[in-house]
């Protein structure tokens, strides 16, 4: 399968400060892709280059077009969905207004897409007229998924989506994105603490460290390996 | 009793009036931070220009329509060209160049038109109306800020753009990643914030009479009611510019010389910031470092 987005020899920057030294990462199209890590070694910063929100040079190619000097609007209208840390929902507006949002760069109505997200997500249904501030974390972050899916993306970028969560939320919030990613056909780049959940789901795995790729592979020989096992699954 | 009325009535005429320049100013502030100091100004040099169409004999309404769309486009041209490059400069620096503004519209406005007091009509016909309770001048500008505050609440609740426009003032980074483009939602912003503005200038003109000094003291009373509102609330801003009409009215007639009313506005603000620094309607503003 090509992949449908491809880093190679990326360097990202904030300000002087040199926060990734030329990493190659891919995700095949359908595929799910997840980047293991310590806090601080540059997972966040990596999503981050993909979308233009930090400066960064190398090469960035997403479904064939080189996606630098573009800006994160441009690559969202290409695409691109990121759910990005701490999860962005606008909290002053309604949760049918932030999924009216995601649907911005899409040309007609948003209704169909909207009554599709209501079906993987009940909850918001429910909250459809109360302020995104209102929810719990667990529906915020429901949201936050829903409205990047809203721009019907060929990449859903997710940034810690288990982060705060309570562990039967984090089960169900994976379960529905395992289902999206099947029903929608939607490729998925992941940054997540939570490796083990993690590797179970996806089929391409990266271990990153201080701004390199220290080890890579299919998930499973990545699960499979003793060192890996023994500093990020725990056992 | 009747007088006391009166003067509530003639208040909520000139508080309409603070309520629409100091929507215009919150308006920006949300947006991007920034108290836009011109904004008086800005309303200002719009006003001479109706003065100019209506002294060229074009009907008021035509004049005025014509106005706000040339209002409009210079405050989008004003944000492009001047505050643009300073978006990302620290907020003084951002804050100079309002200033900065402010000059120079004053200037330019004493320069093509004089610092003569210049006339300017009234759309309304100036008649007591309910027993001399209030005139209809009052309640022509009462309207037409109402038109124009429903207008406004229409656009930002029911079309896309409005939406996308709030989603932008909130959450730029997350906007962006839902392929709005935040420096255009800036410069629409600007552009209504200078029409807004000007609805303000032509209804203030009749009452104090055109100078390129009028809007000195309105946006002082604008700023207090955008700050007793709340600084951050559209809603608080125009309750906030008709509390301060109302208030200036009532304590010029009965308290203090009215030449003294802009005292009022600066207790005002003293008040607000010791006692309710968040104003009626803000939300404390929580920085993350």
């Amino acid at each position: 399968m090509a992949p449908i987005l491809q880093l190679h020899a990326v360097k990202a920057f904030y300000g002087a400060f040199e926060a990734l030294h030329g990493i190659d990462v891919e995700v095949e199209d359908g595929g799910m892709t997840v980047l293991l890590g310590a806090n601080g070694a540059g997972k966040t910063t990596t999503l981050r280059a993909v979308c233009g929100m930090v400066r960064s040079e190398g090469d960035i190619v997403f479904a064939g077009e080189a996606l630098q000097r573009r800006s994160t609007e441009q690559i969202a209208a290409m695409g691109v969905a990121h759910v990005p840390e701490g999860r962005g929902t606008f909290v002053g507006l309604t949760v049918e207004e932030n999924l009216r949002l995601g649907a911005y760069s899409r040309a007609g109505k948003p209704h169909d897409a909207m009554t599709r997200m209501y079906g993987y997500f009940p909850i918001l249904a429910d909250r459809r007229r109360q302020q995104a501030g209102a929810l719990s974390g667990g529906e915020q972050q429901m949201l936050a998924i829903a409205r990047a899916l809203m721009m019907a993306p060929r990449l859903l970028v997710l940034d810690e989506p288990s982060f705060g969560l309570a562990p039967r939320v984090v089960e169900a919030i994976f379960a529905i994105i395992d289902r999206i990613r099947r029903e929608q056909r939607v490729s998925v780049l992941l940054v997540e603490q939570n490796a083990s959940l993690a590797l179970e789901l996806a089929d391409q795995a990266y271990l990153i460290e201080t701004g390199y790729v220290v080890a890579s592979g299919s998930a499973k020989a990545l699960s499979d390996d003793p060192q890996i096992r023994r500093s990020y699954l725990g056992y | 009793m009747h007088l006391f009325l009166q003067q509530v009535f003639s208040g909520l005429a000139s508080g309409a009036i603070y309520a629409s320049l100091a929507l215009a100013l919150v308006m920006i502030y949300r947006a991007t931070d920034l108290v836009n100091f011109a904004q008086g100004e800005m309303a200002m040099f719009s006003t001479y220009i109706a003065w100019m169409l209506v002294n060229a004999a074009v009907p008021f309404w035509a004049a005025f329509a014509l106005t706000l769309v040339i209002s409009f486009i210079g405050g989008m041209i004003i944000e492009r060209v001047v505050i643009r490059p300073v978006e990302n400069a620290p907020v003084l620096a951002a804050v100079v160049v309002t200033i900065g503004l402010l000059l120079i519209f004053n200037a330019l406005a004493g320069w093509l038109f004089t610092y003569t007091l210049q006339e300017f009509p009234s759309p309304f016909p100036d008649r007591p109306l309910f027993g001399a309770l209030l005139t209809s001048r009052d309640l022509g500008v009462i309207a037409v800020t109402l038109v124009m505050l429903a207008l406004l609440f229409v656009f930002f609740r029911f079309t896309t753009i409005g939406l996308a426009m709030r989603a932008a003032a909130q959450n730029p980074a997350s906007a962006r990643l839902c392929g709005i483009r935040v420096g255009r939602m800036l410069t629409i912003g600007w552009g209504l914030a200078a029409a807004i503005g000007a609805t303000a200038g032509i209804m203030v003109a009749p009452i104090l009479f055109l100078d390129p000094n009028m809007m000195g003291g309105v946006l002082l009373y604008a700023f207090t009611g955008a700050l007793l509102g709340g600084i951050t609330s559209p809603v608080g801003a125009v309750i906030g510019g008709l509390i301060v009409g109302v208030t200036e009215n009532l304590v010029g007639t009965y308290l203090i010389a009215s030449q003294l009313k802009l005292t009022v506005a600066l207790i005002l603000i003293v008040i607000v910031l010791v006692f309710r620094p968040n104003g009626l309607f803000g939300t404390a503003i929580v920085r993350r470092v």
